[in-house]
């Protein structure tokens, strides 16, 4: 394979707006599907059936139909509902309840992993129930979620692509974007490749890094 | 039958149970359980597995819900609803901490150091300032006689200094009574006596009410004033360690005792 460096270099500045545009979705959408999936896990455990229903309805609907079939249904039925959104915040939104579903399930999973003595020493001390969460049971949960959590940010990282079907300036379409312009392939697609590996190796590190940090 | 030991006593006692009656599905495990203890009683729980020892002392805890009939700690009425929600900051109703317990598998919290485990109940649930909730803890770990421990994490402890901790945590919440569920019968041998001689030390010098689920027979003997035998949720002998323990009346008492001998 043949890779024109200078060329690559020249494109450089498109591909990291593109992937500048990416991280901003990403970050955006982890953060939003951490908070959402971790109401979910709380709401799922709470003894009201409305909510509790409402949780595995939820759940259920994002966890069985596909990503790209969810981003289609907010991008274009949405505005022919009334509600009108730039593509960059649909895109948040999009990843946001789609990832918000599995790491809800996460969560649930190491919830249930607390053992009940634990509740039971907070019950005993008279912690309340929103201190027995914040200062028992959160904390715990959090280390075996601390991979699971990296794996689901590095996968939305990697399902961004997707995004260009929305319109989203993102790495992937800047670089087809490049490539159909000059018709050069090799190094757009290059570059994109090395700019995703960028991102997720490190991003991995970081949290096998925090992993290890965190005691238990 | 207790009311031999404490028949002038006219206060009202400090733990009542008054006709309790504890289902496990279709199980019963406590049947009509009536149960009177005046404050500063140390009382010892002993019975077969599966009579409800454990059980009672769960119920007034509040850590179990009862069908039937009505549970009192100093006048308060006990239950198993769990605390209610509230937004944070928000103004609390005062916390009445009167009851603390020490469980079989310790429960410690192992996110946390010593310290922390013993602090944090104070400063979160009494709202205690943090040089009082650290007083309180240094105090407490003295007295179990860990206080070179006290950054240590809960999983680089043995099983009697995990027990002790869990001791100090509920002491240090000050409570008025103080419920003990088998807390040596998750322990290897050589470490029981570590901690039986904390808590013999707690009989000895603090007020608070003692209630011990516990099958060393030989401790129960040394620290109880009185000694309840248990069986198929029922208390079935009732009295001193001596009439209990030394010199029973009760058949199916002797029988328990001579089998809990043999081990």
């Amino acid at each position: 394979m043949n890779l024109d460096y200078a060329f690559a270099w020249s494109i450089f500045p498109d591909l990291l707006r593109g992937l500048l545009v990416t991280m901003q979705v990403v970050i955006l959408g982890f953060v939003l599907a951490v908070l959402l999936g971790l109401v979910l896990a709380i709401a799922q455990r709470s003894s009201l059936r409305l909510v509790s229903g409402a949780c595995k309805a939820y759940l259920s609907f994002f966890r069985n139909t596909p990503l790209m079939v969810q981003l289609y249904v907010l991008f274009f039925a949405l505005p022919s509902a009334g509600i009108t959104l730039p593509a960059v915040s649909t895109g948040v939104i999009g990843l946001g309840l789609y990832y918000s579903a599995y790491i809800a399930e996460a969560y649930r999973g190491a919830i249930d992993g607390i053992p009940k003595g634990q509740w039971e020493a907070a019950r005993a001390l008279d912690f309340d129930t929103a201190t027995t969460w914040q200062r028992i049971i959160l904390p715990q949960a959090l280390k075996p979620m601390l991979p699971v959590l990296g794996n689901y940010l590095i996968g939305m990282f990697k399902e961004t692509p997707l995004l260009a079907v929305i319109t989203i300036p993102e790495l992937f379409q800047a670089a087809k974007q490049v490539a159909g312009m000059t018709y050069r392939y090799n190094e757009p697609y290059t570059l994109m490749a090395l700019m995703f590996l960028m991102i997720s190796v490190p991003t991995s590190l970081l949290f096998k890094y925090l992993e290890k940090r965190t005691h238990v | 039958m207790s009311e031999a030991l404490h028949s002038t006593a006219p206060e009202p006692a400090q733990i009542q149970l008054t006709q309790v009656v504890k289902d496990f599905g279709k199980t019963r495990v406590i049947d009509h359980l009536d149960l009177s203890i005046p404050q500063g009683q140390k009382v010892a729980l002993i019975g077969p597995s599966g009579s409800g020892k454990s059980t009672v002392l769960r119920l007034i805890k509040g850590l179990e819900s009862y069908q039937q009939g009505r549970i009192e700690v100093d006048g308060a009425l006990v239950t198993a609803k769990s605390p209610s929600w509230r937004w944070p900051g928000s103004k609390k109703p005062p916390v009445v901490h009167r009851v603390g317990m020490v469980f079989q598998q310790f429960n410690l919290f192992p996110h946390l150091t010593v310290l922390e485990n013993i602090t944090e109940a104070p400063m979160r649930v009494l709202h205690v300032s943090r040089e009082e909730a650290l007083e309180r803890a240094h105090t407490y770990l003295a007295l179990v006689g860990l206080s070179h421990k006290a950054s240590a994490y809960p999983g680089n402890l043995s099983g009697g200094q995990q027990q002790r901790v869990a001791i100090a945590r509920a002491l240090a919440m000050r409570p008025k009574v103080m419920l003990f569920d088998e807390v040596t019968s998750a322990l290897d041998p050589e470490l029981v006596g570590e901690v039986l001689a904390v808590i013999r030390s707690i009989a000895h010098e603090q007020q608070v009410t003692m209630l011990l689920v516990t099958h060393e027979m030989k401790f129960a003997q040394d620290i109880a004033d009185r000694v309840l035998f248990m069986e198929g949720g029922r208390i079935v002998a009732d009295g001193s360690p001596r009439q209990i323990l030394v010199e029973p009346d009760n058949e199916r008492t002797r029988r328990f005792l001579n089998l809990v001998e043999q081990r």
